[in-house]
């Protein structure tokens, strides 16, 4: 019983950040363990921003041990080194936290594989978005504790998904904590609430396809799937009508790319979704009250019917 | 009446017996053996109204109950803002108005009340109802009316999957569309959907109608088309006009859904296992 959220501007610039702050604090009862956002803002025009860790969160209540600081820096020294070799110029850096940073870089090519695998080389090492507009953040601890963690209240930008979770399939911690972004795929991200069944299989076959797979989240398989169907040259809103047959189980989830936000929800109809559409924003998430939460007043939504796929532009 | 004993064994005792016994306890001392549960006079004509803004779930029940208790018989609820939770386990004769949308579980396990909803409901609304009435202008979310067991429930837009899972009473009336595995294991009662119904519609139903204005995606295991009569045109359409809901499709074109019960292996079982199944 996860919580997941959605919500796209059309053609205007907003405080999305405080936006999806608002509608993931409000569904925080589905799942406390943690909280992500993927956010959207205005695309840069030329270089990209990456977002990536190098550790876990060694919070309280939680199965993992605190490592040394010196060795992240090592770690963050390490990566700074690889992406100069591949020829990645970093234009900015910050952190919020020991263990997760932004960066701002330049690169020569608009493939980012090599790259991003090079990076991941280096040990605990992962990235958890790159892309032009997208920001993916995520950490233990409820909607409101993760954006002022990292500074989230005043994020600028046109769309974003997030998702609360509470852990079933697999431990609490950050690399199983969503969104998922589609490695290697500039700008793509996913947040899923359900149980996969045919989880195992379908790993194994996009492994042996060269997919890198961080955590044992069954959601993870989401994000790695329509990475895939879009690099055969399949469109999202397609990708998105085969995984209905293709991946088995309960599920209801979201995607993202850069002007698009498209949702699923299997042929069992079991996950919630409720949607609300007006000229100017559409919203979704798991309940209402999350909606409600940046829509005070009275407004007409409605739940979406078994497998149905929509997708929405900015 | 000389020689024959008056039976004792069945008469109220405030003796607390233990083990199997025809003995009925009683404490005479205990307000609630000399009234019913829940049950207080209200007067229809008192009106009032509670503001639902900054309440819990909890709290607004509760005030719905001290306002019942002080004799109001027509509760406004305002900005209900679609909370969880609202308005559950009225067990009483009682208006009550939504000025807006509800969340999970609305108005569930209620017994007597008829209820307005000025807005759209979410997941298992009116669950396990025992009687009374409770429209929805709006739209309405997955299990709707599941375990029902008395009373009329109607909504006058879409109703999500699973619409009338395990009803074992009562009447679901749907204005517009109905979504898939609709009247999921119902046992008895009737569902009317003027618009249509997604897949698996009444699958593994025990007994029980659905009614169907417009077309039926998929039926379900064990789901079969049944004959109208006259009186059912009647039924539905009375119905259907004091539940204030304007069907496109004529009365006499709907179309009933039945049990196949084929199914059933009630034949199979010992008379002694089938006491508790139907009983």
């Amino acid at each position: 019983m996860c919580g997941i959220a959605g919500v796209i501007n059309r053609k205007k610039t907003v405080n999305v950040g405080e936006q999806m702050r608002l509608m993931l604090q409000g569904i925080k009862h589905r799942g406390p363990d943690s909280t992500g956002y993927a956010m959207y803002g205005k695309p840069k025009k030329d270089g990209f921003i990456l977002r990536f860790k190098v550790s876990e969160n060694a919070a309280e209540k939680v199965n993992v041990k605190p490592e040394d600081p010196e060795l992240l820096k090592d770690r963050k020294k390490q990566i700074d080194t690889i992406m100069k070799q591949h020829g990645a110029k970093i234009t900015k850096q910050s952190s919020s936290t020991p263990y997760a940073f932004r960066y701002e870089f330049s690169y020569k090519s608009e493939n980012l594989e090599e790259l991003a695998k090079a990076i991941e080389t280096v040990e605990k090492a992962e990235i958890l978005s790159i892309g032009k507009g997208l920001e993916l953040i995520k950490d233990l601890g409820d909607a409101t504790t993760v954006a002022d963690q990292y500074g989230l209240n005043k994020f600028m930008g046109t769309h974003g998904i997030g998702h609360t979770r509470m852990a079933t399939e697999s431990d609490v911690d950050i690399k199983s904590a969503h969104p998922y972004w589609a490695f290697p795929y500039q700008d793509v991200a996913v947040v899923h609430n359900g149980q996969l069944t045919n989880y195992w299989g379908n790993r194994r076959v996009l492994e042996r396809s060269g997919y890198r797979f961080n955590s044992n989240c069954d959601s993870e398989i989401i994000a790695v799937y329509i990475a895939d169907k879009m690099a055969k040259g399949i469109n999202l809103e397609q990708a998105m009508h085969d995984s209905l047959d293709e991946l088995d189980g309960v599920f209801t989830y979201i995607v993202s790319t850069k002007d698009q936000l498209g949702m699923a929800k299997d042929y069992m109809a079991a996950k919630p979704m409720v949607i609300y559409e007006s000229k100017d924003v559409v919203a979704c998430a798991s309940e209402e009250v999350a909606i409600r939460n940046i829509f005070p007043h009275e407004i007409k939504t409605y739940d979406p019917y078994e497998a149905e796929v929509k997708v929405w532009q900015v | 009446m000389a020689g024959i004993a008056k039976k004792q064994n069945t008469a109220f005792s405030d003796e607390n017996l233990s083990g199997r016994t025809q003995q009925l306890y009683f404490n005479p001392t205990e307000e609630e053996n000399y009234t019913y549960y829940g049950n207080v006079e209200v007067d229809f004509n008192k009106r009032t109204s509670i503001d639902c803004t900054d309440l819990e779930a909890r709290t607004l029940n509760q005030k719905i109950r001290d306002v019942m208790k002080k004799g109001y018989g027509t509760v406004v609820i305002k900005n209900p803002g679609a909370k969880h939770s609202l308005g559950v386990g009225i067990l009483n004769k009682l208006n009550v108005i939504f000025e807006g949308s509800l969340g999970y579980f609305g108005v569930g396990c209620i017994d007597g009340p008829t209820v307005r909803i000025k807005g759209r409901v979410g997941w298992s609304c009116a669950e396990n109802m025992m009687a009374g009435k409770v429209l929805v202008e709006n739209n309405a979310g997955s299990c709707f009316g599941a375990a029902l067991r008395g009373g009329d429930l109607i909504v006058k837009g879409n109703a999500g999957a699973r619409t009338g899972i395990d009803m074992k009473g009562g009447t679901i009336l749907i204005g517009g569309n109905a979504g898939a595995f609709t009247g999921f294991m119902m046992q008895r009662g009737r569902i009317i959907v003027c618009g249509d119904v997604s897949a698996n519609m009444g699958d593994s139903m025990y007994d029980g109608m659905i009614f169907v204005g417009g077309e039926v995606k998929s039926l379900g295991s064990d789901c079969v088309e049944g004959e109208m009569n006259e009186y059912e045109i009647r039924w539905l359409e009375q119905k259907l006009n004091n539940a204030e809901i304007n069907s496109k499709t004529p009365v006499s074109k709907f179309k009933k859904y039945v049990s196949g019960k084929k199914l059933w292996n009630y034949d199979n079982l010992e008379p002694s296992e089938r006491k508790g199944i139907l009983g």
